[in-house]
């Protein structure tokens, strides 16, 4: 399984399954039986049961993908898994740079399926979009991809059909550079984020649909207030609230669905089934962070380590060394750690607060570290919901002393659909603040990435000045569950129009309180400064609450694409929208 | 009042019903073609005038609190003055309201193209039905000297911005139906927290039958009170109006403690039903409820309910309490 004439310095253990966890088969929270490494594994559909852990390896340039449902058991109650090949994650895929790879993906399920080449550039056929890009795969046959890999690094696959990715239908790519893999490391190892439910993903959704804060257990509490009142005084406690009870928007508004259902994962093993990747004490290990979480911002550090970020979305970036990243669904992120003692915990939380994945690195099997408790939930800011204009307010529970918001001198251009029932609020005054990480990780004493920390080595790919500015605005109406972008739903918009060849600027305003990962498929998202300097060439853009963040794209990719966001109840829900390149 | 009078009444009214109904269908018929085919500056002034008369409608229940002005004046209460650009600042500019002239085309960047080709159009959620089945209160409710089965219902199936409303509320005493009043009403979102409701109405239980035409309005005011005002145009003549507001309070993420307050008007009497005009009922009811999971929720409360000028009047001629203070104990759950 070593990839073919690969010269890379990684090793095989790097990539092979953990025996170890086989004990947690016999544990409550054992999260399905390990079936090994014996290629072809969908040979052993005939077994139904879904292996968890890290994911088999599949290498060359022909791949023989079976789509099927598969029994797991993740909590104690036994569920149908959708797979690839009968592994959560699906198959780790090594394709080389230059390679034309194809891909059968047969499909044994009752409904239709797809896969989706999240990050990969590749005529808009290949793209695995139902709906968009093709027609999708029925049940019963056989789609083959074909398409010639130009580019090099981490990325991932999903299906893009139904909530089949909520189901586990998720897995990795590494793409090794036509010279041979350049970030030198002693081990490599694949660290899949996602998030699990017990619950069919359309039940979660309806339930969002008649209750928002379903799965919100946080919210202010008459009990806070009363603490509030007794430590800040009556008229702070109420000023605290005043705004955002006017405007009927609760600041504890963090994530839609919460650990009330899901249970995070680290490469498919549950927290107690601690994913585990060895090291001896000095060597070099790389980290390759995958965000699948379908609904879930990941917080990640690993205690007494510090991080060096390395490559993000499938570009190495000048390398950056920090204690904690966020990672919302769709980016990926590759760190360097030097692990010197015996074992630390991999920690993941969600940005809600209410759970976390877990894995550990160690020098032997059956360590394991301190699990760090998970944050206290903090309630979101004015800045996330009015951008720069809080930055002079006096709101408490606030703390605007280190944050310079950036300018608020953009012309905001609003939607006429803005106006309307599909939206909760608009901003006026956006911030453009890229050195922010976010709610939950602001000073809270650790060195935490951020998107202004992320540059692509070397220049503007593309220096050619925008020939025009495309201005959309994420939006949503959290008490009625609708999301959108400039206030329509995916079904009433028109597609978005990029003239072939040409190099435009994205602007995207997020009218919400909630961060939006925005996935545009098929071309690069190359986000720059306020200031127009180029920064980074992305996949996935996520854009924080009342933040306005701008991308150039150039067009050359014909055809029809998806651009959405990468939650995946907001994408269901209408965040979504068809590029068209012509 | 004259019949000729009540006559006028009843057609205005019915007018207005109508005038809705008319509203309603031409802004959603446009809403739902394909977006190239229409103009979209006139739809977008269609919206107007209904997000005006939302700002109305919400005051009737909650004083001022939702006017713009009023609302800029908090903020700046809240932000201070340092920043003079702060002096712009409202939430009314924030949420809601028409939308400026000069408002970005939402299609300006289609080229032309519309989504989906002759073979294949992608379909999200956003155009799937959804629905509701939601029992607000199932319970026993002991006053003095009479013991009854009260429920109340609000039920919806339909798309985010269009659905069918069901509403029925009732009681039941010594086995038999004593009122019931159950609504049947195509809900339209009219702004970010508001629907309009239209439909009909039908009443029945000891004494005569009554059927309803019903316009109302349903959502969120700000502070989160939830809020229900529906007016009703019967036959010969007769009017009626009904508000509802609600409230929860979480003592903890569980235990959620819900006020409630209704009240009853009629345009005139129906001695039958021993129904004065003006004021008619009113109750106050207080409901301690614990979220065994989000949707059920045993509860105990007190209600309060009391008659008022003629319908009170009525009452004591026919030997009836006209105030009356009960203990209930019930089930909110939905699906």
């Amino acid at each position: 399984m070593r990839p073919k004439g690969s010269n890379s310095l990684i090793l095989p253990t790097g990539l092979t399954p953990d025996k170890s966890r086989r004990h947690f088969v016999q544990g409550l929270a054992a999260g399905g039986v390990l079936v090994g490494l014996s290629p072809p594994s969908w040979a052993q559909q005939t077994s139904a049961t879904t292996a968890t852990g890290t994911a088999p390896v599949l290498s060359g340039t022909e791949f023989n993908l079976v789509v099927a449902e598969t029994a797991i058991n993740v909590t104690g109650k036994p569920r149908m898994a959708t797979t690839v090949n009968g592994t959560i994650p699906s198959p780790t895929l090594r394709w080389r740079e230059g390679d034309t790879v194809t891909i059968r993906v047969t499909n044994q399920m009752s409904v239709s399926t797809s896969i989706h080449w999240h990050g990969i550039l590749l005529p808009y056929q290949m793209d695995g979009v139902p709906g968009i890009s093709f027609p999708g795969i029925p049940p019963g046959s056989t789609f083959t991809y074909r398409f010639k890999v130009e580019q090099a690094g981490t990325y991932w696959y999903h299906s893009h059909s139904a909530f089949q990715e909520q189901t586990g239908m998720y897995g990795a790519i590494i793409i090794e550079p036509r010279g041979g893999e350049h970030i030198r490391v002693d081990r490599d190892y694949i660290v899949q984020l996602s998030d699990w439910t017990d619950e069919a993903p359309m039940t979660v959704f309806k339930k969002l649909k008649k209750q928002s804060d379903y799965f919100n257990f946080n919210a202010p509490t008459a009990l806070d207030f009363f603490q509030d009142a007794a430590e800040l005084g009556v008229g702070t406690a109420l000023s605290k609230r005043k705004m955002w009870n006017q405007m009927r928007m609760s600041p504890a508004d963090l994530a839609d669905v919460s650990a009330y259902t899901y249970t995070y994962l680290m490469n498919g093993s549950t927290p107690a089934a601690n994913w585990t990747g060895l090291f001896n004490p000095g060597e070099r290990v790389r980290l390759r962070f995958l965000s699948s979480g379908t609904q879930t911002f990941f917080d990640v550090r690993i205690p007494g380590l510090e991080m060096t970020v390395v490559h993000v979305d499938g570009q190495d970036i000048e390398p950056v060394t920090v204690d904690e990243f966020r990672c919302g669904p769709g980016e990926t992120y590759d760190v360097i750690v030097s692990p010197k003692d015996e074992t630390y915990t991999i920690f993941a939380q969600s940005l809600g607060r209410t759970g976390y994945a877990r894995g550990t690195l160690a020098t032997r099997r059956g360590l394991s570290a301190p699990v760090p408790a998970v944050d206290e939930p903090e309630w979101l800011t004015m800045a996330d919901m009015m951008g720069s204009m809080a930055a002079g307010g006096a709101m408490a529970g606030m703390d605007h002393s280190s944050m310079n918001m950036g300018s608020n001198k953009v012309h905001v251009r609003h939607a006429s659909t803005e106006y309307g029932p599909s939206v909760d609020m608009r901003v006026d005054t956006p911030r453009t603040n890229l050195d922010d990480p976010g709610i939950g990780l602001r000073n809270n004493g650790r060195r935490v990435l951020t998107y202004a920390d992320i540059h692509t080595p070397g220049q503007n790919p593309d220096p050619r000045e925008p020939a025009r500015d495309i201005e959309l605005h994420l939006t949503g109406n959290m008490e009625r569950y609708t999301w959108s972008l400039d206030g329509l739903e995916f079904g009433k918009s028109t597609p978005v129009h990029f003239p072939y060849g040409e190099r435009l600027r994205v602007i995207l305003h997020n009218d919400t309180m909630m961060t939006h990962p925005m996935h545009l498929h098929g071309m690069w998202s190359d986000v720059e400064s306020a200031d127009g300097e180029f920064l980074a060439r992305r996949h996935t853009v996520s854009v924080q609450p009342a933040q306005r963040v701008s991308f150039l794209v150039t067009a050359d990719a014909l055809g029809r694409w998806a651009w959405h966001c990468h939650l995946l109840y907001h994408m269901d829900a209408g965040m979504f929208r068809e590029v068209v390149v012509a | 009042m004259s019949w000729q009078k009540l006559s006028i009444k009843f057609h205005l009214l019915t007018l207005i019903w109508v005038v809705l109904l008319g509203i309603n269908t031409i802004t959603w018929a446009a809403e739902d073609k394909p977006m190239s085919e229409m103009d979209h500056s006139k739809m977008q002034m269609g919206d107007e005038n209904p997000d005006a008369e939302e700002v109305d409608h919400s005051q009737m229940p909650m004083g001022d609190e939702s006017s713009g002005d009023e609302e800029m004046d908090h903020s700046q209460m809240q932000m201070g003055d340092e920043n003079p650009e702060m002096q712009e600042m409202s939430q009314g500019s924030m949420q809601g309201g028409p939308a400026p002239d000069n408002a970005r085309d939402p299609h300006a960047y289609s080229g032309g193209y519309t989504i989906g080709t002759k073979d294949q159009r992608l379909v999200l959620a956003d155009e799937y039905n959804f629905n509701l089945f939601l029992v607000d209160r199932l319970e026993v409710a002991n006053g003095s000297g009479n013991t009854s089965v009260n429920y109340g219902l609000q039920a919806w199936f339909g798309r985010d911005y269009n659905r069918l409303v069901l509403k029925a509320e009732g009681s039941v005493a010594s086995g038999s139906l004593e009122e019931a009043s159950t609504e049947l009403l195509w809900g339209r979102a009219l702004s970010t927290f508001w629907d309009t409701q239209l439909g009909i109405r039908y009443d029945n239980g000891e004494g005569p039958d009554r059927s309803w035409l019903a316009f109302g309005i349903q959502g969120l005011a700000p502070y989160w009170f939830e809020v229900d005002i529906t007016g009703y145009i019967g036959q010969q003549g007769r009017t009626a109006l009904s508000m509802e507001a609600e409230y929860e309070i979480l003592l903890t993420q569980k235990l959620i403690l819900q006020p409630r307050i209704e009240v009853g008007l009629y345009g005139k009497d129906d001695l039958r039903l021993g129904i004065g005009s003006g004021l008619s009922e009113a109750s106050a009811g207080l409901r301690l409820r614990y979220e065994f999971r989000r949707e059920f929720a045993p509860y105990i409360g007190l209600e309060w309910t009391g008659k008022f000028g003629k319908t009170a009047d009525l009452a004591r001629a026919a030997g009836q309490d006209t105030k009356d203070t009960r203990v209930v104990a019930g089930l909110r759950f939905w699906f």
